[in-house]
């Protein structure tokens, strides 16, 4: 369902991206693996089509369309809708309203109130509230996550949706990715922890701009922490640790 | 000479007031205190108990004088209703308010002027709130499609110690035209100040606001809020100022001015001035298009960037 075919992106001059491929197919949870910095936000901002993020050169293909050249609103009509790291803020803006925003050529999307209770945020105490600073770090991320479900998206790109959520109730957004996969979405899973990671039928390992390996979640949980966790090239990998796709 | 038509003149301002967002009903039921002024005639008053609304027409406006009785507790909003229903006409109001100590009253204001080519609506309050009185104002305007409209508010606030003043001033739906507000407020001990303005700017609109808080009193607080857009050829200047002469004054400016297109102009001055070495004031103020990562959020659910942008705006603005 979506290719990503020998993508580089340059940002002031510097590589950030270089040479990524990867396939992800209808349902699937793919997680994305990395240390800070190593450019897993810049490859979904690539994905999402965020001004400043168009490949330097390579393809981005989805469901045999090349979306490479298309703006952001033309990828979310299409099912691609993504999770920000740290999302924005609104004034003015309720959660009713915002997740009502969700839409993609207005197929069937699920009721704010729904989306709210299936990321653990009580619908008559959230639903009025504005999408300002007075909601709480976990509280804006889990609105986020509404948001994507709203969307009822064929691919999800979620960027750290478990940083900022609390121990107990990370078992709860673990539930929501599982939902959305069983609901035949795909998911980009971007995070650090390996209990997260554990739940995607595949990951792979970014480092420094390159996908250094690509495997089942198990596996690459504990590559991650073997390798990755103790790496003394700090964004720099090695020769060996390239493996193909 | 020509009588004047009150039931008629009454109707076409009711209208208007509708416009505003008023709902007219309330300047007719009695347990409302209300004042509805067209042109230079008060065409209906009503004083409640613990409300009293003295009002007069002159040559060019009205002077009107609202005294809320020391610890009435109004339950209602006070109405009031001000507009200029012709092409035509300079409005002047003179107001004084009188809070009086303890009490807590609000206002929803009205000024409609629908087909304004050539009005002018100047407008000099003087408001007293007095120890522990509690005052909440909001002014939201109404101007039609032609922008032929000066409006120059000038208010001076004196609120004693504890007192309280909320003031929202609003104009968002219809063109601007020309606004020169002005707005000074004074503090005594433990006064609490805040101050909201709404302003959406467009084709030739000039937009001029000055708000400044003077907290005297020791632990006296302000703040002094604006968003203002301006798109096609609008131009603003928003000056924020609050001055901490009390000790353990707390004040903050808060201006975000939203520029849409190439052509419009705004500019921000925010002005903090630590007389008292305790006193602790801060600012923030942006001036640019759109926020680019609010916009790209909602193209990701599907928004054009159109679309997007316009939300943004009228959330700010609401
Ligand atoms: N506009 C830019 N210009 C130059 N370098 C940039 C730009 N944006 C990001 N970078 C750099 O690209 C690299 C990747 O950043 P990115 O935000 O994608 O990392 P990340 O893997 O998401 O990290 P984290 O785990 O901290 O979220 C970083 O080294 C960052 O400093
Ligand atoms: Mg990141």
């Amino acid at each position: 369902m979506l290719q990503i075919e020998d993508v580089s992106l340059n940002l002031n001059g510097g590589p950030i991206l270089k040479g990524v491929n990867l396939r992800i197919s209808r349902g699937e949870i793919h997680s994305i693996l990395g240390i800070n910095g190593t450019g897993k936000s810049t490859l979904a901002y690539l994905l999402m089509g965020l001004e400043g993020y168009h490949p330097t050169s390579g393809r981005i293909i989805f469901e045999g369309e090349d979306i490479t050249d298309l703006p952001i609103w033309e990828r979310a009509r299409r099912g691609i809708t993504m999770a920000w790291q740290e999302p924005a803020r609104f004034e003015g803006l309720t959660v009713q309203e915002y997740l009502l925003l969700s839409r993609r050529n207005g197929e069937g999307s699920l009721s704010p109130a729904t989306c709210l209770e299936r990321v653990g945020l009580n619908p008559s105490l959230y639903l009025s509230r504005p999408v300002d600073q007075a909601l709480s770090g976990g509280e804006r991320k889990r609105v986020e996550l509404a948001s994507v479900l709203a969307m009822r998206p064929k691919l999800a790109i979620l960027d750290e949706p478990d940083s900022g959520i609390d121990a107990p109730s990370l078992d709860q957004i673990i539930e929501v990715i599982r939902t959305l996969a069983e609901e035949r979405s795909s998911v980009i899973l971007i995070t650090h922890q390996e209990q997260v990671t554990r739940i995607a039928d595949r990951a792979s390992c970014l480092c420094s701009g390159m996908i250094i390996r690509t495997g089942n979640a198990e596996e690459m949980a504990r590559f991650f922490s073997i390798h990755c966790r103790t790496c003394s090239h700090i964004n720099e990998p090695e020769g060996e640790l390239i493996e193909n796709i | 000479m020509k009588t004047f038509d009150y039931s008629k003149e009454f109707e076409a301002i009711a209208q208007a007031y509708a416009q505003s967002g008023g709902s007219p009903a309330a300047l007719l039921d009695r347990k409302f205190a209300s004042l509805v002024v067209s042109g230079n005639k008060v065409l209906a008053s009503n004083s409640i108990p613990g409300v009293r609304i003295e009002s007069e027409g002159a040559q060019t406006g009205v002077r009107a004088k609202v005294i809320v009785e020391p610890r009435t507790q109004v339950a209602y909003p006070v109405h009031l209703c001000f507009g200029v229903i012709p092409e035509e006409g300079l409005q002047e109001i003179s107001s004084e308010f009188e809070i009086g100590e303890g009490a807590k009253v609000n206002f929803l204001a009205h000024c409609s002027f629908p087909h304004a080519l050539e009005v002018r609506h100047l407008m000099e309050a003087k408001v007293h709130i007095g120890r522990g009185a509690e005052l909440t104002y909001s002014e939201t305007h109404f101007h039609g499609k032609e922008g032929g409209i000066v409006v120059i508010p000038k208010t001076e606030v004196r609120v004693e110690a504890g007192g309280v003043f909320n003031n929202q001033f609003k104009l968002v739906s219809g063109t601007v035209g020309k606004l020169d507000l002005e707005l000074t407020a004074e503090l005594e001990e433990k006064a609490v100040c805040d101050l909201e303005t709404k302003v959406y700017g467009k084709r030739e609109d000039k937009i001029r606001v000055k708000e400044s808080v003077y907290l005297n009193g020791p632990w006296s607080r302000g703040l002094v809020k604006s968003r203002i857009v301006v798109s096609e050829r609008a131009e603003s200047e928003v000056l924020g100022e609050i001055i901490g002469n009390g000790a353990h004054t707390r004040g903050h400016v808060d201006c975000l001015e939203i520029i849409q297109g190439n052509e419009a102009k705004a500019k921000a001055v925010p002005l903090l001035q630590v007389v008292d070495p305790t006193a602790k004031l801060t600012h923030e103020a942006a001036i640019g298009s759109v926020d680019k990562k609010q916009v790209q959020t909602l193209m990701a659910r599907g928004l054009t960037e159109g679309e997007a942008v316009e939300t943004v705006v009228k959330g700010l603005l609401k």
